[in-house]
């Protein structure tokens, strides 16, 4: 026997009589799934090929077509499941690492989801966001750390560059390569539109989107990818990335099947070689390392930008931020290792890091009781999947937070966790000319922005629910929370008691 | 403009080079202060003294000239200008180079050339006149290095695990010491065209005064990628 069978996972079933052979499907599919047999006629499917991304369903004109998980079975397990089988055979065909991506499918506990809002009653009267004023701006930077009177009375405070968000939710690094142009510009300009931030991921800038800087927040990685002085004074602020939540410990890796002329040029590496980012910075081995690498970017834009250092929810989380703070960065990002990716391996994103709760409150309770908590910002990632995840993160310390995940299944994501074959049907994860133009960039923004004013409006209500009228003042209230079915152990890390207390 | 560093914080020191309109800069008695020339463009600036870390870092299109060593990460993600040094320097002197020239006299740390980068004619290119520290040219994408090892005739004048990860861009290095650990993805040729090589060995010639023509009569051998290695082979892709 030389390669294992590996049965598929779904099953495409089409419904003969709504069927009027169009032959959208065999036309749209970039995997090949449909198939229309010519010698015998018959419209018929290689279920094989089918990654459930629901492209075909959405754009049957008939509704014809549904996917379903497939029933045929091995003999069940809890232990040897199917997932377990099939990677096995996977590697014994191949000998590869297990590569997926976006964010784990494991079932670690989601603790916003154990976690409850307060809202007030009798004696603290909640407040109406439809009628009453509701401050969500936010400014996140490094805070002054020291005002003195000046001998006329005025004060003096030495200021730091902030950035000024209108809503607490920006658009986490996504790089030029593992994502679209089209989906690229979308991005920007939700992000224009909503006074908020996106953010570059490692790929560079590719020059149609200098035009949108100052809502662009561009990143720095190992790889330094598209990293010149007009790419860095482009943006609003400059990110440094040490870590991603999805892959701690690991680089970027953009297969070479995603690197056409236009990310060739951007990265200023060769056409279809695979390009790596590896894990370590080499020149960084040391918080005095990276402190050079920050002061060398603030050298190079003037002092004018606040500079991010993005770093993976990992077990030493809180030490690792205290360092940070005291490097000269001007915001931390934590990103929880239920982050999305578009290429990981496997093994990696099921059981490396930490969730963002327990990281951030960690962070956020060693910065204040180190007194550095206001020489940083603090940024949230890594699987914020409402206006409830962003109202809890701030309440147990972030200034504000990332998405990533819902910005792309704002933008028509269905979550297939296919990004890695760069064939991603509804033009996001790809390169490939025919797919991104399915990405209408206008519809993409206008979607953006749909759900994040959703969103705000949400958080508006529960802060006017519980009393708060003011974004700041939910920040770091951990009081607002009480955890539900969590131990004490749990309760102590996220700092905050159980509900009834 | 003429700048005394003695004592000098980066800070105040690259304030004074930013805010000068003058196209020529000459600092005196440079100790360690880093990141000079950092995102400059447009500057001749020369250094009398010992640079520190990140000298010519993002810099986009300055003439400087080093008279004494310099430290680590020389040119780091340099976009284009040209740096020599009359000295050696630490480790990772063009990190992710983008384009312009970096030319050390005598010997280089460790990690030069890592992730340099190339497209179209902008094609970045280092010269070290001695030897090269371990992962020379580690996970090159572009450009040309060229370690001429001056000094070191006979004996192997780059590191160990040199060219690890490379996946473009070429390493020229003269003599015949081919390092035994070479990784399976790169290639060793025999120079039989010079006509790339002659034009940096002559430039880097001209800037410390050796003999070009005696150095250009010797052999070279070259790194480059082979195209019948890439990581694909690595992974295996899960559906899921
Ligand atoms: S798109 Fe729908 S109607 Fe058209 S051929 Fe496919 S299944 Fe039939
Ligand atoms: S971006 Fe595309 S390929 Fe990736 S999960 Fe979403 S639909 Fe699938």
């Amino acid at each position: 026997m030389n390669e294992t069978y590996i049965m598929p996972d779904y099953e495409i079933v089409r419904n003969a009589e709504r069927c009027v052979r169009c032959m959208a499907c065999v036309r749209l599919c970039a995997n090949g799934a449909h198939i229309f047999d010519e010698k015998r006629g018959v419209l018929t499917a290689d279920d094989s090929k089918c990654v459930n991304c629901h492209y075909c369903v959405a754009n049957c004109p008939t509704k014809a077509i549904k996917i379903v998980r497939s029933d045929h079975c091995f003999k069940p397990s809890a232990n040897y499941t199917e997932d377990v089988i099939k990677d096995i055979y996977r590697q014994a065909d191949t000998g590869g690492v297990l590569l997926s991506s976006m964010g784990t499918t494991k079932s670690y506990p989601v603790y916003w989801d154990k976690m409850l809002v307060n809202a007030s009653q009798v004696t603290n009267p909640p407040i109406d966001p439809l009628r009453e004023p509701m401050e969500i701006r936010t400014f996140l930077g490094k805070k002054p750390e020291t005002v003195k009177y000046r001998a006329d009375g005025r004060l003096e405070a030495e200021t730091h560059p902030n950035l000024m968000l209108k809503t607490p939710i920006m658009f986490s690094a996504m790089s030029y390569g593992s994502i679209s142009k089209n989906a690229h510009i979308a991005l920007a300009r939700a992000a224009e539109e909503l006074g908020t931030f996106y953010n570059t991921g490692e790929g560079g800038l590719h020059e149609d989107l200098y035009q949108y800087g100052a809502n662009t927040i561009v990143q720095v990685a190992s790889g330094r990818f598209g990293v010149h002085p007009a790419y860095l004074n482009a943006g609003a602020a400059i990110e440094i990335k040490m870590g991603q939540g999805a892959k701690p410990g690991i680089g970027g890796h953009l297969p070479g099947s995603k690197i056409g002329e236009d990310v060739s040029r951007t990265r200023m590496i060769p056409k279809g070689t695979d390009a790596i980012s590896p894990a370590p910075h080499h020149d960084i081995y040391s918080i005095e390392d990276l402190r050079q690498l920050v002061f060398g970017l603030k050298e190079a834009t003037d002092y004018k930008k606040p500079v991010i250092v993005k770093i993976a929810a990992v077990h030493n989380i809180a030490a690792i931020a205290s360092g940070i703070a005291r490097s000269g960065a001007d915001i931390i990002a934590i990103d929880g290792f239920r982050g999305g990716t578009g290429a990981a391996p496997t093994r990696i994103r099921d059981n490396v890091g930490i969730p963002i709760e327990l990281a951030l409150a960690a962070v956020d309770t060693r910065l204040r009781d180190e007194g550095i908590r206001g020489r940083v910002g603090l940024v949230a990632g890594g699987s914020v999947r409402s206006s409830a995840d962003v109202v809890k993160a701030i309440a147990l310390g972030a200034d504000a937070v990332y998405i990533a995940t819902p910005a792309l299944l704002a933008m028509g994501c269905h979550l297939c966790r296919s990004c890695h074959g760069g064939k991603c049907n509804w033009g996001i994860a790809t390169q490939s000319p025919e797919l991104v133009a399915r990405l209408d960039p206008d519809v993409a923004r206008e979607r953006l922005v749909n759900l994040v004013t959703a969103w705000s409006r949400e958080i508006m209500e529960m802060m006017g629910g519980m009393g708060i009228n003011s974004i700041e003042a939910l920040r770091g209230n951990r009081l607002m929370l009480r955890g539900i079915g969590l131990t004490q152990k749990e309760l102590d890390v996220l700092g905050i008691r159980h509900a009834g207390e | 403009m003429r700048i005394d560093a003695k004592g000098m914080h980066f800070a105040a020191l690259n304030g004074l080079i930013r805010d000068s309109a003058d196209g020529e800069i000459v600092i005196d008695n440079v100790l360690g202060q880093r990141y000079i020339a950092a995102g400059a463009a447009g500057r001749h600036i020369v250094v009398r003294g010992v640079p520190g870390n990140a000298l010519g870092a993002y810099m986009n299109g300055c003439r400087v000239d080093v008279y004494g060593s310099a430290q680590d990460a020389v040119g780091d993600t340099m976009n284009d200008g040209v740096i020599v040094v009359h000295g050696s320097c630490g480790d990772t002197a063009g990190y992710a180079m983008r384009g312009g020239r970096i030319f050390i006299e005598g010997d280089a740390g460790y990690r030069v050339g890592i992730h340099m980068k190339e497209y179209g004619s902008a094609v970045p290119c280092i010269v070290v006149g001695g030897r090269a520290g371990s992962y020379l040219g580690e996970y090159q994408a572009g450009g040309r290095i060229v370690v001429l090892g001056i000094g070191s005739e006979g004996r192997q004048c780059v590191g160990d695990f040199t060219s690890t990860g490379m996946h473009g861009g070429k390493i020229y290095v003269r003599g015949g010491c081919i390092p035994a650990d070479l990784p399976r993805q790169t290639e060793v040729r025999a120079v039989t065209d010079k006509s790339e090589l002659a034009p940096l060995v002559r430039d880097f010639c001209t800037c410390f005064g050796f003999d070009a023509d005696a150095l250009l009569a010797d052999d070279y051998f070259m790194l480059v990628p082979s195209t019948a290695y890439i990581y694909k082979t690595l992974y295996v892709n899960r559906p899921d």
